[in-house]
């Protein structure tokens, strides 16, 4: 079984720290995985995306033009990357400034203005661990308890932030729960 | 330390350091840029050296003074850092000190573009610099494999008193992966006292090493080629490393191919197994020595129909391919270039094209 999952949007949205964060949660399971950054001449305000691919065996190809998810956290990048993902997986929309579904009738569409629920946590910047909490509830791709303790050892050494985090996480998967 | 997640080039740096190699010179090129940025930061820690040389001619001349001095040393490049490269390391060959370049290869030809490719075969393996020299090149197809690959270099540099590369492409720098770092390294005792410009002081004795790279007398020039080719014999003899995939089963069509590329290709012999399409593959591990006498038992299976070399460039390793099949069977090539990875779909296409008939 091998699932991939394309985050993407804009540099500074902390795209690539999700996808590590996944990654990080899916190797602490078990799974094989890889982890890829796009890396383009990129210019600031850009797009950015990754991938992430996960699996129970060694990884062949790394590179995922057909991912089974996708986690949308800009209008471009929706639009660009909504016709690729395949039939029955999940797209994760960023509801606060995406006014535009996925146009897809068989993929499971998810939701979520992450950006109103961080500021309501008090910093918009942890919006992204909103959408990742979101996405991991509903993809199921790894278990909640274990995006919990990878979430703690990414913010290891900035230790005064992991309550804030931990709080993006727990209302990112109400979110989920209640759509 | 257990599975840490890491990407490559920030494994390949740590792996230098796990090697005790505690001497790096380098300058930015993405992308691998990361490992000086990575190194930056760990060698001042551990109490090593990292140098931004002005230029990359410079690094490989820093290089060669500190190999030739005895110490471990290594740099990392990409590409057009490593043309520019090429005198210094010939110079090191030519002088037998052992040094580490690790090429994590972008698209060229000129300053092309900074998205994966392995367009550097050639150049690693058959030349580079001038003159009649070889590198033991190293191909990981893994983060993991880097790690072991970058460990092992700095003991077979010095074994053979030879540059060492390991060529990867730029996904292999850029992407991250689990890796655990090999607890111990096996290193020989070192014999640099025999040859090495470390000081009579260092070494306690009165004979005078001299490094140096000029033969006017031709005679003597000569010996020194020869000598060298006797070296690069050895290596053909004892580091040959390549891995296999479905080599068991009655394959039509054997795949060759090495690093990123490889595990596409793996992909590829998956799905098409599924359809019933049965394909082998041999993954060259060092690409110098090439396993010349794997693939050509390999190709000679009675029920293999034809051969494809898969890279990403216009068919370079193709030239290794073609000597080792030795005419016995088709031989082809399919790749792509400029930081375009071909899917596994693509290569199932390419496959699929050969014709197969007996």
């Amino acid at each position: 079984m091998q699932s991939e999952v394309q985050f993407a949007g804009f540099g500074g949205q902390g795209i690539m720290l999700m996808g590590q964060i996944l990654a990080q949660a899916a190797m602490d399971q078990g799974f094989e995985v890889v982890w890829i950054p796009s890396y383009g001449p990129e210019m600031r305000g850009g797009t950015a995306y990754c991938t992430v691919v996960i699996s129970d065996r060694p990884i062949g190809s790394p590179i995922i033009r057909n991912p089974q998810h996708l986690v949308a956290m800009n209008r471009p990048s929706l639009e660009k990357f909504a016709p690729t993902v395949k039939a029955g997986g999940v797209i994760f929309i960023n509801s606060s400034i995406i006014p535009i579904g996925s146009g897809r009738g068989d993929v499971d569409e998810l939701c979520v203005p992450i950006i109103e629920i961080a500021k309501e946590l008090g910093n918009t910047k942890v919006a992204n661990i909103v959408a990742l909490a979101a996405f991991g509830t509903r993809s199921r791709i790894v278990e909640f308890d274990i995006l919990r303790e990878a979430v703690r050892s990414k913010f290891a050494d900035k230790e005064k932030l992991i309550p804030l985090n931990l709080q993006a996480l727990e209302e990112g998967r109400k979110a989920a729960l209640a759509s | 330390m257990g599975k840490v997640l890491m990407k490559g080039n920030e494994a390949i740096g740590e792996a230098a350091i796990r090697a005790g190699c505690l001497n790096y010179f380098a300058y930015p090129i993405t992308p691998q840029s990361e490992v000086a940025e990575y190194l930056s930061r760990r060698m001042p820690e551990v109490g090593g050296v990292f140098l931004q040389g002005e230029s990359e001619v410079a690094v490989s001349y820093m290089i060669f003074g500190a190999a030739a001095c005895g110490a471990r040393v290594f740099t990392t490049s990409s590409s057009p850092g490593i043309s520019l490269m090429g005198e210094g390391i010939s110079y090191i060959a030519a002088a037998q000190c052992p040094a580490v370049f690790v090429n994590i290869m972008r698209g060229g030809p000129g300053l092309g573009g900074i998205l994966p490719s392995q367009a550097d075969y050639l150049q690693a393996t058959k030349g580079g610099g001038h003159g009649d020299y070889k590198l033991l090149v190293m191909a990981p197809a893994s983060v993991q494999e880097a790690v072991e690959m970058v460990m092992q270099a700095f003991p077979l540099s010095e074994k053979y008193r030879n540059p060492v590369m390991v060529l990867g492409d730029g996904l292999i720098g850029q992407m991250m992966e689990p890796v655990e770092f090999p607890e111990h390294l096996r290193t020989e005792p070192s014999n640099k006292d025999e040859w090495a410009t470390n000081g009579m002081d260092t070494r306690r004795s009165n004979q005078r090493n001299l490094v140096k790279t000029l033969y006017l007398v031709p005679e003597e020039l000569n010996a020194h080629n020869l000598m060298l080719k006797a070296k690069y014999e050895q290596m053909e003899r004892e580091e040959v490393r390549f891995d296999t995939y479905n080599l068991d089963g009655d394959y039509q069509v054997l795949l060759v191919s090495y690093g990123t590329m490889s595990r596409v290709c793996r992909t590829a012999i998956d799905n098409l197994k599924a359809q019933g399409l049965e394909v082998g593959m041999v993954r060259p591990q060092h690409v110098f020595p090439f396993p010349h006498k794997a693939v050509y038992e390999a190709a000679a299976r009675e029920s293999c129909r034809s051969v494809l070399c898969v890279e990403m460039c216009m068919g370079q390793m193709l030239e290794d391919v073609e000597r080792s099949v030795a005419g016995r069977r088709p031989t082809s090539w399919y790749g792509k270039c400029g930081g375009e990875v071909p899917t596994p779909e693509e290569v199932m296409q390419a496959v699929k094209s050969l014709s197969l008939k007996s």
